[in-house]
């Protein structure tokens, strides 16, 4: 969890792995770790809020929560 | 990005300009034996990135390798216009009849580059120049032709020459407008461009500094030994250097350019023109400024969270103002996030710990909630950067 942004997502609800998030994201907040997509935790307060991965992920499993 | 004489020299010889016959050396032992390669006299001239070495000390002769290496050994062991020499450049010296002043550079107000080519060089030409009757051409170059041979020609008159001498210094005018846009440089000066005895042209010196936003794309400089560097006249303190190295985490955006101050007023401020009316502000108001920085190009979080706790390291630091012009394409927001999580980071809480913010722009309506958040103070466009500097340098006091 970031001190401003949290990014939330359920690497056991991927049922596709298209890593579509991991793709668009571009300040990485996604990474793959054991075949899934994990949040890596030092980078949530970069996000912009450019949504892309909203858009991208067809099981509309990311979630952004603001701190503030 | 300035280059040292004997860097710009080699630039010089790639493009066909010729110079003096020489080798840049670090040692006095290297020196000996390059006079004793070159034989004859030789002058041993410091590698500052400074003009003015000849009146200061640094520029001798020496009669053979055993004083060259004496001479090199001194010039190593002081310091030429306050700058530590490290290497020397040693060249055959030159039997010179005439001193001639050329030169590229861009003409701001023309927008192009502009030859200057002057009857007299050497140390004093700056002053020359200011003279009415100096005997100084000019000439700008067309992008799209450059500097035809008939134009050179022109310049190489100019500068006394006839006959074949026409054709020999016409190439180095023609040579030099090259260099310029092989290397991308953004000035080409070779003074004093000398005539020798035997009637050659050469180079005696040369001066060239690179366009720093093309160095990315002059990769041919580093096979040539030339590798990028920032200068600021001085060598860089542990704070500076560590800024350097914050700015190149990654290429997104900037966020340091630190040059470090004996004040007690942290500031993390825009670059330019704003950043010189804050410095203004802050000493108005009793405050003084314990660093310069830049942010700007949408810096990431991570990198305004390091520049900050950098910035905050310094000892006798009381206050932090982040102070900028309205913003456009830096976040605001983000900016908020980076100085908060730097500041929690050093141990220090921003309800207590004097600071201010004063940048407005994009985001600002998120940048403000944060601010909030952390109940720090802030001004929105209708105020100053006046106001905000007042009120940091009154914070610290109280």
């Amino acid at each position: 969890m970031g001190l401003f942004v949290t990014v939330k997502l359920n690497p056991e609800e991927c049922q596709d792995g298209c890593k579509s998030c991991l793709d668009v994201c571009p300040v990485g907040i996604f990474r793959i770790e054991g075949g899934k997509v994990k949040v890596v935790a030092d980078n949530e307060d970069e996000c912009t809020f450019c949504e892309l991965c909203l858009e991208r992920c067809g099981q509309k499993l990311v979630e952004i929560i603001k701190n503030y | 990005m300035r280059l040292y004489e004997y860097e710009g020299k080699i630039l010089a010889q790639k493009v066909g300009i010729p110079v003096p016959a020489g080798k840049m050396v670090d040692s006095p032992e290297k020196a000996r034996e390059v006079a004793g390669e070159i034989k004859g006299e030789v002058v041993v001239k410091a590698q500052i990135l400074l003009g003015g070495r000849g009146k200061a000390g640094g520029v001798r002769f020496a009669s053979d390798p055993g004083e060259a290496e004496k001479v090199t050994r001194e010039m190593l062991a002081t310091r030429v216009r306050d700058r530590k020499v490290e290497k020397v450049l040693v060249e055959k010296k030159l039997e010179i009849v005439e001193e001639m002043y050329l030169g590229i550079t861009i003409d701001e107000i023309n927008k192009r580059m502009i030859l200057l080519a002057g009857k007299t060089g050497g140390v004093e030409v700056e002053a020359i120049a200011q003279k009415p009757g100096a005997g100084f051409a000019r000439a700008l170059v067309d992008p799209f032709i450059g500097v035809p041979g008939f134009r050179a020609k022109e310049l190489a008159k100019h500068l006394g020459a006839t006959d074949k001498g026409l054709g020999a210094l016409g190439n180095i005018v023609s040579r030099l407008y090259a260099l310029v846009q092989k290397f991308d440089a953004s000035v080409a000066e070779i003074n004093p461009l000398v005539k020798t005895k035997d009637g050659s042209y050469l180079a005696a010196d040369c001066r060239v500094e690179i366009d720093d936003d093309a160095i990315f794309r002059q990769k041919e400089l580093e096979s040539l030994g030339i590798f990028p560097r920032e200068e600021r006249g001085r060598e860089p303190t542990e704070l500076e250097r560590k800024g350097a190295e914050i700015d190149r985490v990654d290429h997104r955006g900037v966020a340091g350019r630190v040059v470090e101050f004996d004040g007690d007023t942290a500031l993390i401020i825009g670059g330019g023109g704003a950043s010189l009316t804050v410095f203004d502000a802050i000493l108005k108001y009793g405050g003084k400024p314990a660093n310069y920085c830049e942010i700007g190009g949408n810096p990431t979080v991570r990198k305004l969270q390091l520049l900050t706790e950098l910035i905050l390291s310094k000892p006798g630091v009381k206050r932090l103002a982040v102070v900028t012009n309205v913003l456009s394409n830096t976040r605001v927001d983000l900016v908020a996030r980076g100085v908060i999580k730097g500041m929690l980071n050093r141990g220090l809480d921003p309800r207590n710990f004097p600071v201010v913010f004063r940048v407005p722009g994009a985001w600002e309506d998120e940048g403000f909630r944060i601010l909030d958040k952390y109940g720090i103070k802030y001004f929105d466009r209708t105020h100053t950067m006046d106001e905000a500097a007042q009120y940091i340098c009154q914070m610290g006091r109280s």
